[in-house]
């Protein structure tokens, strides 16, 4: 674990930028990990999958899989891979501030 | 007053949990109803098997009600709902079961259909499972007659039963096709939406070092959205595409369907919420649950649903006697993975330690952990003997129980190996 500086703030994240303390996140900090990674702007559509990725993970624990989210924020699959290249669930969470989704055991 | 305990589900959970309740109470102090949809009662871990002509379908099936304690009463039907507020179930031919405490132990279920075109053209003829036994038999079938091509091991989403099995099945086939010389005109693939091929990263390096030696690509994050049966390729969400002459794919998984009509008793892949210690469900207190139907952290694997159910039954009994329950599951998994050529590894690992190299304690002597042996495919082998003879009869098997053990584990694997 270190410590970085995003969006003027200083925060703790794990080897693959995940942060480890929701507590420290904000909104500048998820626009400024959006744009690193490869998201130039949040839209509507990014920040409903942000929120309750954030949300779940804050009232249970642990984030959603792809498919859970699919089915319960009511975005579909295909759209969640558009609006998140690569890993929905693994950068809407990085987005969001919380730690990378272990969904899958 | 004579209690009345449901158990939903006559597979490996429901089976040991009913015949160690059935022991624990006297007739004149529990009524148990076991129910489940057929009288079939499957040898999982023989499924994998079947598709190399390693075991016959009939040498891993038997009834579901001869694995009963006398006692038990069996209900061969589907359930329509559970009615969490008036404590019942009520099956599809009718029957209203009351309960003082209920067992969800109905597994999960394949749902192939929710990938576009999977179940389309192609499907049983180039495109095939091995998690039933019509597609074990089938592929069996389509194994034989192939000679040589590009055979794509899929696996849809997590989670998935056994997330070993799709590994094993690659490296047997390896096995298979090296012996029927069509090896060297055949390209294996291993694809899954995880970042790496097994989801704990010790076993992971170990299993991915075995892949490469065995000339297995394995691709990785790569999410399938479509499969083409006619076109023969497999395309993921991200528009990647992995050409295939001969498909084998885990299908997406998702609990029973009467989880999805009984209002509070499951989440959005009616899977069921359940206490990761005490196996007593989020949905009412009087509700357990045991095995692949629940939510709890840890691989979907018989032996969990074999250590849950070591514990479930003294559980159960307590919340009937008003008692606090024991928070003693640890998520103790043990698996065998075949690796081909009469050999197999064995990992250990509970909710808090992943799979580590070591020795493996039992009774009958050390097995090693993520090592290549012969012992462990004999142990593998055996295990089908023990399944039948001691797991669902509700006894303990000599030298391994629920608890991980802790010795014959090289701890010293976990410095700088993993995050």
């Amino acid at each position: 674990m270190t410590t970085v500086t995003i969006a003027d703030a200083p925060v703790d994240v794990d080897d693959e930028g995940f942060l480890t303390d929701p507590a420290q996140w904000n909104e500048s900090i998820a626009e400024a990990i959006a744009r690193e990674n490869g998201i130039p702007e949040l839209t509507d559509r990014h920040w409903l999958v942000v929120r309750f990725m954030r949300d779940r993970y804050l009232q249970t624990g642990t984030a959603p899989s792809i498919r859970a989210l699919g089915k319960e924020s009511g975005v579909p699959v295909k759209e969640l891979y558009e609006l998140f290249p690569k890993g929905p669930a693994k950068l809407a969470a990085k987005i969001g501030g919380i730690p990378k989704p272990h969904g899958c055991i | 007053m004579k209690k009345q305990i449901v158990i939903l589900g006559g597979g490996t959970g429901g089976t040991l949990t009913a015949n160690r309740l059935r022991r624990r109470f006297q007739p004149d102090e529990a009524e148990l109803h076991v129910v489940d949809r057929d009288d079939v009662h499957v040898y999982q871990p023989g499924l994998i098997f079947v598709p190399f002509g390693l075991a016959d379908p009939d040498e891993i099936v038997r009834p579901r009600r001869r694995q009963f304690h006398a006692g038990i009463e069996f209900h061969e039907s589907d359930v329509e709902s559970v009615d969490l507020d008036a404590d019942r179930v009520r099956l599809a031919d009718g029957t209203v079961l009351p309960y003082d405490a209920l067992v969800v132990a109905t597994g999960v279920r394949l749902l192939p259909e929710e990938t576009e075109g999977l179940t389309g053209a192609g499907w049983m003829e180039r495109v095939f499972t091995f998690y039933d036994l019509e597609g074990a038999v089938a592929l069996r079938e389509a194994l034989e007659r192939f000679d040589g091509g590009r055979l794509v091991v899929n696996i849809a989403d997590m989670p998935i039963k056994c997330p070993v099995a799709p590994i094993e099945l690659t490296f047997l086939a390896d096995w298979f096709l090296r012996e029927r010389g069509v090896r060297a005109r055949t390209e294996l693939v291993l694809s899954t939406p995880l970042d790496a091929c097994f989801t704990k990263p010790i076993a992971s390096k170990h299993l991915t070092h075995l892949l490469r030696e065995k000339d297995v690509e394995l691709v990785t994050e790569f999410s399938a959205g479509e499969v083409d049966g006619v076109g023969g390729k497999l395309v993921s969400f991200d528009g990647r595409e992995i050409p295939f002459d001969l498909l084998v794919t885990v299908p997406l998984h998702g609990g029973a369907a009467y989880v999805g009509r009984s209002p509070g008793l499951g989440d959005a892949l009616d899977f069921v919420p359940t206490d990761p210690h005490t196996l007593q469900t989020h949905a009412k207190e009087n509700v357990f649950a045991i095995g692949d139907a629940t939510d709890v952290p840890t691989s979907k694997a018989g032996s969990v649903t074999h250590f849950e159910g070591e514990l479930l039954d003294g559980n159960v009994a307590r919340y009937l006697a008003g008692e606090e329950l024991e928070p003693s599951f640890d998520g103790h998994a043990n698996c065998f993975v075949e690796t081909g050529f009469h050999k197999a590894l064995l990992i250990d690992f509970n909710y808090d330690t992943e799979p580590l190299p070591g020795r493996f304690p039992t009774a009958l002597g050390p097995l090693p952990l993520l090592r290549e042996s012969r012992l462990n495919h004999l142990g593998k082998l055996m295990f089908q003997w023990f399944y039948w003879h001691a797991l669902l009869p509700g006894r303990e098997i000599p030298g391994v129980g629920s608890a991980m053990p802790t010795a014959g584990k090289e701890w010293a694997a976990l410095q700088g190996g993993t995050r």
